[in-house]
């Protein structure tokens, strides 16, 4: 679980998240949605340690992160899995390797050991033939899916994702979106995905915190969203006619 | 100021190479892929650099001497001593900078914007120590690049004054072989260490600290070839006043 408390983040005079309080819990898909430039990808990076809010606290289980020394924070980074926007898969490197790394940095798994945890991950993700391409070899889902193996390869306690399914298909978005709840669930993970693709929202959205401006304009789940009369929330999900009519459709079956 | 925060950033970062290293068994393999990159690949371009210049300096030398009371073993003493002071050392690092700089910029800077550095530090990886580290222990085999540049320069002097005609060749070995002062070398090789310390750092730091997309990966790139280059060129002014004045 993930306590945030009242965090502000600012970049030069510009204030990016003006005071977040939230709880994130283990085993649910979280999402965090808001329009472009409503700090959500700040929000996700403070959430992860790359930034360091100037006021507030975040807790993982209970761990207060500012009060960590420099090692134990590392040790906490080692228990997180990061899914990056754009994969940010090391080109160097094949999709085994990718996948191998957090074992070699972090475990001392001898080499059959690990040979056989990252077989097992990339069959998880549906890659069972493609070990030995490079990552520019591979097509955008199949990049997000090797991501997925990474972040997950080293069994970590909270999983990260940036904007999961941007720049695919809806089929290929859709599957992405089910491996990473079936994962959450399967592992017993705090997941927090950061996203505004509506349809993430109504498919894995068990616990949904809006942003705005750097404000948490409100918080539920996809089954209370569209019964919300939150204005900001209203107008950001009804943008399309199709969510409109999704609306209705699930008003009708509630009544 | 801003020139002020990027030197103390710059200071901070070199600290951070040397903390918390990556496990061996990871580092081993990146040292050896960075001694490929930055010095085996580099041979070819510093030998054929190395082997014309030293021809050149030859003829330029040979051409100014009208004199003729100018021994002809001059030829080869003045190619041997600006080859060994200032053309390997410092010529092939100016060459460096732009060879192996560009590449450290644009290979860590293409890393930050792909968010790949982000990954790294994500998991807990002192992502400086893991990619600026190797470079700069490739680069301390720097000076077995130059000593081929001082070879094939002296080497190319030699070709150059004899098919040329200026000098015979017992000349020009009787020139390089005259008033030798073994502290030059030791000159040249501290030069050429300093060097190797800056075109290991300055471009990885303007390739880590840079921020925007591919655009700014060639402007980065720029810009490190040359404030490595006015780095080197400082340095050298200061290393050849307190060790030769």
């Amino acid at each position: 679980m993930i306590e945030v408390n009242d965090i502000h983040k600012s970049f030069g005079d510009s204030e990016i998240l003006k005071g977040i309080s939230t709880t994130f819990e283990k085993g649910k898909t979280n999402l965090v949605i808001g329009q472009s430039g409503s700090g959500k990808t700040v929000f996700l990076k403070t959430l992860l340690g790359l930034f360091i809010p100037e006021q507030g606290s975040i807790s993982y289980d209970g761990r207060k992160y500012s009060d960590l020394s420099t090692d134990e924070k590392s040790e906490l980074r080692a228990e997180m899995g990061m899914v990056f926007q754009g994969s940010a898969l090391f080109d160097s490197m094949t999709i085994a390797e990718n996948v191998k790394f957090p074992l070699r940095m972090f475990t001392k798994q001898s080499k059959s050991e690990m040979e056989d945890r990252v077989n097992l991950v990339l069959k998880r993700v549906n890659l069972d033939d493609d070990h030995k391409k490079l990552p520019s070899e591979a097509s955008g889902g199949m990049q997000k899916r090797v991501a997925i193996a990474r972040a997950i390869v080293n069994k970590p306690k909270y999983l990260f994702c940036d904007e999961p399914n941007s720049g695919l298909d809806p089929r290929t978005a859709t599957v992405i979106d089910n491996l990473i709840q079936e994962i959450t669930q399967e592992y017993d993970i705090t997941t927090i995905i950061n996203t505004h693709d509506m349809n993430s929202v109504m498919e894995i959205g068990e616990k949904i915190v809006f942003l705005k401006d750097g404000l948490k304009e409100w918080e539920g789940s996809n089954k209370n969203i569209f019964k919300t009369d939150n204005e900001a929330v209203t107008g950001f999900v009804y943008s399309s006619d199709l969510f409109k009519r999704v609306q209705k459709m699930y008003l009708e079956e509630d009544l | 100021m801003s020139y002020l925060h990027s030197i103390g950033q710059y200071f901070l970062m070199i600290k951070e190479i040397f903390r918390k290293p990556t496990k061996w068994s990871v580092m081993r393999r990146l040292v050896f892929k960075d001694i490929d990159d930055l010095i085996i690949n580099s041979i070819g371009i510093v030998s054929f650099i190395a082997f014309f210049v030293g021809g050149v300096v030859t003829i330029q030398t040979a051409l100014n001497m009208t004199n003729p009371l100018i021994p002809k073993t001059l030829v080869g003493f003045a190619t041997r001593q600006s080859v060994i002071l200032e053309f390997a050392p410092t010529f092939i690092s100016i060459i460096m900078a732009g060879k192996v700089g560009s590449f450290i910029t644009s290979s860590i800077g293409t890393m930050r914007v792909t968010e790949q550095i982000d990954a790294l530090e994500v998991m807990g990886i002192n992502a400086i120590n893991y990619l600026v580290f190797p470079k700069f222990v490739a680069l301390m085999l720097y000076p077995f690049l130059i000593s081929i540049a001082m070879f094939l320069g002296i080497l190319g002097g030699m070709a150059a004054c004899v098919f040329g005609g200026f000098a015979s060749l017992d000349d020009y070995i009787a020139g390089i072989q005259m008033d030798f002062i073994p502290f030059h070398m030791l000159y040249a090789f501290i030069k050429t260490f300093v060097f190797a310390f800056l075109l290991a750092t300055i471009p990885s730091y303007h390739g880590f600290y840079m921020t925007g997309g591919a655009l700014e990966v060639g402007k980065a790139s720029t810009t490190s070839f040359v404030w490595t280059s006015v780095a080197i060129i400082l340095l050298n002014y200061i290393l050849t006043q307190m060790m030769l004045s």
